[in-house]
């Protein structure tokens, strides 16, 4: 075993699981105050869901043995059967496969999460519990095999994404395209104000997820050598100049250098360098950053003129960011790896994963409309959904009034020479919900 | 007895509160608020969105004061409130029927 990997691998994937929070603090401060919390949740609750999952019979569908064609492993594995603390990947100079199925893991996790952001502010809960349960179980496991299984189709066919640009960012932007054209739009697009709630948030996260896409990126070396610092040193150079092309972007077409921008800058620059990281130089690098910056920056307005509500712009973000990283690539790749052929395998990975992913998503984002019903009620939509299915609200900032003892709740400090408030008949705090 | 309401920018609020005690009142009340009058709002942008934001936070100050004490008392809100750019506010002054202190139930002006 080597040990420097190993070590290497393990901090890694504590590094992207880092990255699931981060990114439910930059949805979760794009919204507004009244669903903060169900956006921070949608994102999270994927720690849970998938894990569990991904133990269950996820590493056996994305890692296991081939079932044929590439196109999805076999239940071998389920319950991670038969794999050791000293089962080794590649023979004795390998890493535990254990440590790989961690570090693996924590990109399960966030791929559903990414998705979130499309559907901000008006699914129930529930729905979407199962709506990633099923998403991760027929979209993720099987393209997570094709691309990074050496059995896989895509693997086969030499198309490079070597930390998840396929896999990871156009799925999900088109696993969210699917789903919110089932789900709709949100009662007053294009018509409300729905300003983000809070930008230090957006900026925590994003910062949050900038920390951990190292792991991402470079971890996905699973060895602690050239590769991984190569990769480590393009994701910080195409973040920081994705985040100059965003700003330059709107300081030209909207007069300012906004907060907003340059964290979406910056994580479209992450986006875009995932596929592409290990295989360009750092000028190459400055170049896909710079590109995705700009780019992503004008795409995210699509959606006012398409007239599809991708709330928080995962499509803007992860499916235009991922897909200019995977063709630049086939572009930029240098060592003799680039060229027109390369191109066409980085366009037939590219969207292949996307006719895929843009079917089963709308086929499983109906089913579950079909039967338990995704959209939330037009009320809890209206009233916020932090108070409809997590019974909390984000902030108490209320100067006035205050909150009435619940069942269950600690009895207020009393002495008993205190008269008590006279509420009068008909007046009485209501004991089971606070009106706030 | 008078109300004399003053709505004026935030960063003023210390100076008005600093002068009206020199002057001798005794209680005031303040409360951010919002509002606009011919200086309107202003534009944010996200992601390119561009809202308009139509109202401006400002701070109310109230003040009870003697009939006889209400102009003099404009005054002093009016110089100190100012700094000469759109914006600066407006005060204004109704009537008032009758104040009660709640602690001691004292009514009219030695309530204030």
């Amino acid at each position: 075993m080597n040990g420097a990997d190993t070590a290497f691998v393990l901090i890694s994937a504590a590094l992207v699981m880092l990255m699931t929070p981060g990114l439910a603090f930059f949805y979760g401060g794009m919204v507004r105050v009244k669903s903060a919390l169900n956006m921070l949740m949608m994102s999270f609750v994927s720690l849970g869901i998938v894990t569990v999952l991904w133990v269950l019979y996820g590493y056996s569908l994305a890692f296991g043995d081939d079932i044929g064609g590439g196109l999805l492993g076999d239940f071998g594995h389920v319950g991670l059967k038969g794999i050791r603390p000293e089962t080794l990947t590649g023979g004795k100079e390998g890493i535990p496969v254990l440590a790989f199925a961690l570090f693996q893991l924590m990109f399960a996790v966030i791929t559903p999460a990414l998705m979130s952001g499309a559907l901000a502010d008006r699914v129930r809960f529930s729905a979407w519990c199962l709506f990633i349960t099923l998403w991760v179980s027929l979209v993720y496991f099987p393209v997570a095999h094709w691309v990074w299984q050496a059995d896989g189709w895509l693997f086969k066919l030499k198309v490079i994404d070597f930390a998840g640009g396929t896999a990871v960012h156009i799925n999900a932007g088109v696993g969210a395209l699917a789903a919110l054209l089932v789900v709709g739009k949100r009662i007053g697009f294009r018509k409300d104000p729905m300003r983000p709630h809070s930008l230090p948030l957006v900026m925590l996260g994003a910062g949050l997820l900038w920390f951990g896409w190292f792991g991402f990126n470079a971890g996905s070396a699973l060895a602690a050598n050239g590769t991984a610092a190569t990769m480590a040193l393009n994701t910080q150079v195409a973040t920081g100049a994705a985040m100059l092309g965003w700003l330059a972007y709107e300081r030209v077409r909207h007069g300012a250098f906004t907060t907003l921008g340059a964290a979406s800058g910056a994580v479209a620059g992450l986006v875009a360098i995932t596929p592409s990281g290990a295989a360009v130089n750092a000028f190459g690098a400055i170049l896909i950053g710079l590109v995705a910056g700009t780019v992503c920056s004008w795409a995210v307005g699509l959606k006012f003129r398409l007239g599809y509500d991708d709330s928080l712009d995962v499509i803007g973000v992860h499916l235009v960011g991922g897909v200019i990283g995977t063709l630049l690539v086939g572009v930029l790749a240098v060592d003799g790896v680039g060229g027109a052929t390369q191109l066409g395998r980085q366009a037939a990975g590219a969207f292949s994963v996307m006719a895929y992913s843009f079917a089963v998503s709308w086929l499983l984002a109906k089913l579950v409309d079909r039967v338990v019903g995704f959209r939330a009620t037009e009320d809890d939509e209206i009233a916020g959904l932090d108070r409809a299915f997590h019974a909390e609200t984000a902030y108490d900032h209320s100067a006035v009034g205050g909150t009435t003892a619940l069942r269950g709740a600690p009895a207020p400090d009393r002495r008993p020479e205190d008269p008590l408030p006279d509420h009068g008949p008909g007046n009485q705090p209501d004991n089971k919900k606070v009106d706030a | 007895m008078k109300l004399v309401t003053a709505v004026v920018k935030p960063h003023r609020v210390d100076e008005i509160k600093d002068a009206l005690q020199r002057f001798g009142i005794q209680g005031l009340t303040i409360s951010d608020v919002q509002g606009h009058g011919r200086q309107r709002g202003h534009t944010e942008v996200y992601r390119g969105a561009e809202y308009r934001i139509d109202t401006l936070p400002k701070s109310r100050i109230e003040v009870l004061v003697e009939d006889q004490d209400a102009a003099d008392v404009v005054d002093v809100i009016v110089r100190t409130a100012r700094t000469g750019k759109i914006g600066d506010g407006k005060v204004w002054v109704v009537p008032v029927e009758t104040v009660v202190r709640v602690r001691t139930g004292e009514r009219g002006p030695d309530a204030l």
